[in-house]
């Protein structure tokens, strides 16, 4: 729940409110209009000044409502403090002003907007638009009075003591000049002013103080004067709000000595008018100024009187001087104890106070029970042990003894290995080895790991006997015709691999131009070395080819061994039209003097070509995109590596 | 001290090797090298990588279930050091070492039964069906259709003989002329 209002915005004035929400209209908002406009952006443009001037006077309106407290919401404490200060009515009217202006401008905004639709003209729609805003400018200037009594509320809110009305509290009231300012400035370090004057405190002050590292609150309170409640001030009753509706201890502050003003019976008199007042609260009366005037003192009529506060039960009367510094403290401590204990007690009857209180559950058995008494156990031997004394020479013998023995600190290794308890004392000298072959021996120390292992050679002898372990070696030695066709599968796989390999690697282009097999030259020769190779027989072919090769070139010419394919085809088409060869000569030998120099040019032109062919890769020329990202660098896993290192 | 084993591979990590890892659950991950430490990070299932002790075991590969595998356990109950019982442990753990030792190899003798029996069918199949390859690379000799070859042997002699005759020029200087070129 709230405690404190100090963040509330600033409530603007009526003229300041409507300056605001029309100036932020004119900027947020387009300015520039034409009567040639079409008239739906005309009406559009002027719907959306009344609708945007509308919002922002709700939306303003709504944030004041909002920020301040509504009294049923509050702790009711508060709430009488703010009815007390600010008057209960007044300020529920001031708030239910501001909706209802807020309710009144939505309605005028609807109202317009739905005129606006039917706007003929520019100055139509403006004349209804000025309209529009002058009532809703209207309705905010009828404001003025709740605006400016909520910015006189915010102001004083703000500045009021934070008061938390749950925590512990001691709450210090009296008649005035008692001196309560005085107790709450010795006990706290609240900066109160003191005054010789009645009235100097004329609302609620706050001090805070540890005791038993809990923080209390004192709230020091203006001083009450004994007439009836209706007739209370504001500043009297902001002290008996603050008695009522506080959890807390109160101290009732005297002055015997009528320094103050009132005499004692007045203070009695106060003390049992107000008295409804603490039901449920702890109370203790202070005596004040003993340095003046001590109780014992007092005339006995008036003792008599003071005697009619105590005859009360739950309340003690406690002295102190503030001037002397005198009982200050045991007043506060024992009003903090009283609290405390008052909280608590209060505590306990609540519902939540199970939770804790299972956490806590001491089970103590009571004798009652069984009237057997159990005491604690303590051996026999620690009884009738004879005490400790260094200066006895048959003292027991302790572990700084032996260590002075043995060459004092420093020198000294306690040996660990003497606590070790052990069947045979010889085995504590013992070094186990922890491992054995790579096996942990702990892993294999069981106690019965004799008869497991008795276990296991009977299993072992079983075995054996029953012929598991016997190899039945299936046939170690094969037969020759076996490790022939043993040899002749390796041969065949290999062969395999190695025909892959290569067709792979004839597959693989490799950026190079590709020549078309009806293209590709094969020599004759090349050919029969493969039949060869295949075991083919050739040497038909190879005749035939020869005698074509003779037969074109004439007999004795030399230049027919390589023939080449392609141009056996080209004779081949020659000689299905021998007609036209005798007309015409051959273009293909035109231009060469002697037939003899075919062979040379073809050698020519093949050592043209081959170059050309070289350099028939891929040119600059050709039509080509380098990968902006290749694939084999982005994409897939990365195995064990990392990305940058492939 | 103890040799832990690899949370990955399975294999010993001995004191002062490999890396742990301990899971914010307090669960100890021991691994023997950066290997198999990059394996678990990558959140491989070492049931399913191959190399591991777990793959092995899992497929198969390994015994599994045998009385000489539950001698090494690590107990929650501690004993308390004896020397007899220390004495008769560290010969168990040999002779146990030695009968397992022997286990596992009549394991793997049954694990691979009849594999070559397998092996020997399947390279009779092999060298069945490539019986041109082996005549290509030599290992089955050529055999020529016999019937033909004595009909025309005569003739075909005789036309040889002319023909080498006639060619003999062209048949010697073959290999001359193809020299020429190469060079």
């Amino acid at each position: 729940m709230k405690v404190t209002w100090k963040d509330i915005a600033p409530v603007p004035n009526s003229t300041e409110f409507l300056d605001v929400v029309l100036n932020r209209t004119q900027r947020k908002t387009p300015t520039v209009i034409r009567p040639g406009f079409k008239i739906s952006r005309i009406r559009a443009f002027y719907m959306r000044k009344v609708r945007y001037t509308a919002d922002g006077f709700t939306e303003k309106l709504q944030e004041i409502v909002d920020s301040f407290p509504r009294l049923d919401d509050i702790h009711p404490f508060h709430q009488d403090l703010l009815n007390t200060l600010y008057d209960r009515d007044h300020y529920k009217i001031a708030l239910s002003q501001l909706s209802m202006a807020k309710h009144l401008v939505e309605q005028v905004s609807r109202d317009y907007v739905r005129l606006l639709k039917f706007g003929q003209s520019l100055f139509q729609c403006k004349q209804l638009k000025r309209a529009g805003m002058g009532r809703m400018a209207t309705i905010v200037k009828r404001l003025k009075d709740p605006l400016l009594y909520l910015e006189q509320v915010r102001q004083h809110l703000g500045r009021l003591p934070a008061i938390d009305p749950n925590t512990r509290t001691l709450v210090i009231c009296g008649y005035p000049n008692v001196g309560k300012s005085s107790f709450l400035k010795s006990i706290t370090r609240a900066e109160v002013d003191v005054q010789p004057y009645a009235f100097t405190t004329k609302s609620l002050y706050v001090g805070h103080f540890d005791y038993k590292y809990l923080r209390f609150q004192a709230i020091d309170t203006p001083g009450i004067l004994d007439h009836p409640l209706e007739e209370m001030n504001t500043i009297e009753m902001q002290s008996i709000t603050a008695i009522a509706h506080l959890r807390s201890c109160v101290l009732y502050f005297m002055d015997l000595s009528e320094q103050c003003g009132f005499s004692v019976e007045a203070q009695v008199n106060l003390y049992h008018s107000i008295k409804p007042l603490f039901a449920n609260k702890s109370v203790m009366v202070v005596i004040n100024k003993i340095d003046a005037m001590k109780p014992e003192d007092l005339d006995p009529e008036r003792q008599q009187l003071l005697q009619t506060i105590t005859a009360e039960s739950n309340v003690e009367i406690m002295q102190l001087s503030c001037h002397l510094e005198l009982g200050v403290m045991e007043v506060r401590n024992q009003a903090c104890e009283k609290l405390l204990a008052a909280r608590i007690e209060q505590k306990m009857k609540g519902t939540k106070v199970n939770d804790v209180l299972n956490k806590i559950h001491l089970a103590t058995p009571s004798i009652q029970r069984d009237g057997v008494e159990r005491k604690p156990h303590i051996p026999e031997a620690v009884l009738t042990m004879p005490k400790y004394d260094p200066n006895d020479p048959m003292r027991r013998k302790l572990a700084r003894d032996i260590e002075a023995e043995n060459g004092g600190a420093g020198v000294y290794n306690i040996n660990l290995k003497d606590k070790y308890l052990l069947e045979k004392d010889e085995w504590k000298t013992d070094i186990m080895p922890e491992v054995l072959d790579g096996k942990n021996v702990y892993d294999f120390l069981d106690p019965d790991i004799g008869r497991k292992l008795q276990e296991l050679e009977q299993e072992e002898e079983r075995l054996e006997s029953t012929g598991f372990y016997d190899s039945d070696d299936e046939d170690i030695f094969e037969t020759e015709e076996d490790a022939d066709i043993r040899m002749k599968a390796e041969w065949i796989r290999e062969k395999k691999k190695l025909i892959m390999k290569e067709s792979r690697s004839r597959k693989a282009l490799r950026n190079r131009a590709i020549i078309p097999r009806s293209k590709q030259r094969k020599t004759l020769s090349a050919m029969e070395k493969h039949l060869d190779a295949i075991h083919v027989d050739h040497s038909e072919l190879s005749e035939r080819a020869r005698g074509r090769a003779e037969s074109r070139h004439g007999p004795g010419i030399e230049a027919g061994v390589d023939v080449i394919m392609s141009e056996a085809k080209r004779s081949k088409s020659r000689s299905r039209a021998p007609s036209a060869t005798s007309v015409a000569p051959s273009r293909f030998d035109a231009g060469l003097a002697k037939q003899s120099l075919r062979v040379k040019a073809d050698r020519i032109e093949k050592m043209h070509q081959r170059e050309r062919n070289r350099l028939g890769r891929a040119g600059e020329a050709d039509r080509h995109y380098t990968e902006s990202m290749p694939k084999h660098l982005f994409a897939g896993k990365r195995g064990i590596g990392k990305t940058q290192r492939r | 001290m103890r040799i832990h084993s690899c949370h990955f591979c399975s294999s010993p990590v001995y004191p002062g090797h490999g890396i742990m890892f301990v899971r914010n659950d307090a669960k100890e991950f021991r691994f023997c090298r950066s290997k198999c430490h990059k394996n678990f990070k990558m959140k491989r299932n070492p049931r399913k990588v191959r190399w591991t002790k777990a793959f092995r075991k899992s497929a198969g590969k390994e015994m599994v279930v045998d009385s000489t595998l539950t001698f090494a356990a690590r107990r929650n109950v501690p004993v308390r050091y004896n020397r007899e019982l220390v004495a008769v442990t560290l010969t168990a753990m040999q002779r146990v070492a030695e009968i397992r030792a022997k286990r596992e190899r009549a394991f793997y003798k049954n694990r691979m039964r009849g594999n070559k029996a397998k092996q020997r069918e399947e390279d009779r199949k092999l060298v069945a069906e490539n019986e041109e390859l082996l005549k290509q690379g030599g290992l089955i000799p050529r055999v020529r259709p016999v019937a033909n070859v004595v009909e025309d042997e005569i003739d075909e002699n005789m036309e040889l003989e002319e023909a080498a005759e006639q060619k003999e020029e062209v048949l010697v200087k073959v290999p001359v002329k193809r020299r020429k070129q190469k060079i």
